[in-house]
């Protein structure tokens, strides 16, 4: 299986295009930190902090979002109608081209 | 004056090992953890959810291994400072340390080990430029004093538990409260929902759904937040108080200012030798250190809690012979004196 490509835009505006491997069952947030993206991905994946909400800035269809998803939205800030976290989001080949914006972080 | 052979800052899965390795080794430890309860993340955020990379457990509950961890560490006994984080360090003329809490218990030991995790849990802050000019001047994370707010205006954000349990206090006591949530339904206990949904419609709360607070505005006392509600023009609200409740969040916290050298928000240790960091007789494992090559995982702490202790054990006990021992050869850690 071949690699897709997602374009990620960081907090300083600068985009990046990442080839991510689709048959690793690979979130968006594992893809970004290991592209040492500033993601933090606190809790692991599981839905359960908002470190890696994003902005879903192209029209991919996506999963819905859970409803574990959308509680931990709550907690974030700046969420928008695309925001999504990035841990719910698997790399699959219909994401080819997929592109995000990383959302402000709050601390 | 608590004094100890190791001191362990932050209570979580690499702190409660690190006694049982050091216990071995006839360590006394005592830990820190600015949590009520020990267990660190796996206590406070995710204590049901099943973990599957311990040896050994095919399948484990965060909360389960935790208690798990407190009965392997019983034997020996560990002194626990809960509830209070770790906030200054200073080094003795023995060449032992201090640290000092924000609640000023001090304790005293020849090592100090860093298992702080991702650091101490804080209050999740909205990322309002001008948001800290008004804290504690109309702006609170956490309520302390719920009379502080008696016939004041208050916003109150947030969609879980601690922001609807407030709205539904709060209305007895504030003049006006205003619950401000991003969407229309809420993720706290079902009753307490029932009750806010109730207060609204008698008019003692205001619910704004679809919105969040976006701005806070004041000359030196809070009085006014600005919130953009969705497909809305964005709504002045004059209020004396505003409480962002979005949970918390672990942050680095006063470690970072005790001189270690600090990379990407963790400590960066010495992976070759025995995980100290850059001040000798402070060691860092578990989630807050970082070397070439790391991986968070639990179990990788585990192991550098396990190499820590040998250094730590030779500052404790500078003219004792460390001998390693197996505890199948000891034929279980209750035949230990």
């Amino acid at each position: 299986m071949s690699d897709i490509t997602v374009h990620i835009i960081d907090r300083e505006g600068v985009q990046h295009d990442i080839a991510a491997p689709t048959d690793m069952n690979l979130n968006l947030m594992e893809v970004c930190k290991a592209h040492e993206l500033p993601v933090k991905g606190t809790c692991g994946g599981m839905a359960m902090c908002a470190s890696c909400h994003c902005y879903i800035e192209s029209d991919h269809e996506l999963n819905e979002a859970s409803e574990d998803e959308e509680d931990m939205l709550d907690q974030a800030f700046f969420v928008e109608d695309n925001s999504r976290l990035g841990c719910q989001i698997f790399m699959k080949e219909e994401l080819d081209g997929l592109t995000v914006r990383l959302a402000e972080e709050s601390e | 004056m608590i004094e100890t052979d190791l001191l362990i800052i932050g209570a979580g899965p690499t702190g409660l090992f690190t006694v049982f390795e050091a216990g071995l080794l006839k360590m006394k430890c005592h830990l820190i953890d600015s949590l009520p309860q020990p267990g660190g993340q796996l206590a406070e955020i995710y204590p049901k959810k099943p973990i599957y990379d311990i040896p050994g457990y095919p399948v484990v509950m965060a909360g389960e291994l935790v208690d798990n961890l407190m009965e392997q560490i019983k034997p020996f006994n560990p002194g626990f400072t809960l509830g209070e984080s770790a906030v200054t360090i200073e080094k003795c003329e023995d060449d032992s340390f201090i640290v000092t809490t924000d609640k000023g218990t001090q304790h005293k030991a020849p090592s100090v080990a860093v298992a702080g995790g991702l650091g101490v849990f804080t209050p999740r802050k909205p990322p309002i430029e001008n948001l800290p000019a008004f804290e504690d001047k109309g702006v609170d994370y956490i309520v302390r004093d719920p009379e502080k707010f008696r016939d004041k205006r208050v916003v109150i954000s947030g969609g879980g538990d601690s922001a609807l349990d407030w709205t539904v206090f709060l209305a007895d006591v504030a003049s006006e409260v205003s619950l401000v949530h991003r969407r229309t339904s809420f993720r706290g206990h079902l009753d307490t929902v029932d009750k806010v949904q109730e207060l609204a419609q008698q008019g003692k709360v205001k619910l704004i759904t679809n919105a969040e607070v976006v701005d806070v505005h004041g000359t030196d006392q809070l009085s006014q937040v600005t919130i953009k509600q969705k497909g809305a023009d964005d709504l002045l609200i004059d209020c004396d108080h505003w409480l962002p409740l979005f949970g918390l969040t672990p942050t680095l916290g006063p470690i970072a200012d005790w001189g270690l050298e600090i990379e990407k928000n963790a400590i960066v240790v010495d992976n070759a030798t025995d995980y100290r960091s850059n001040i000798e007789g402070i060691y860092a494992i578990g989630d807050v250190n970082t070397y070439p090559g790391k991986l968070k995982l639990i179990l990788c702490g585990f192991h550098e809690a396990t190499i820590m202790v040998q250094s730590a054990f030779k500052r404790a006990f500078p003219d004792k012979k460390l001998s390693f021992k197996y505890t199948t050869v000891m034929g279980g850690v209750g035949s230990l004196e």
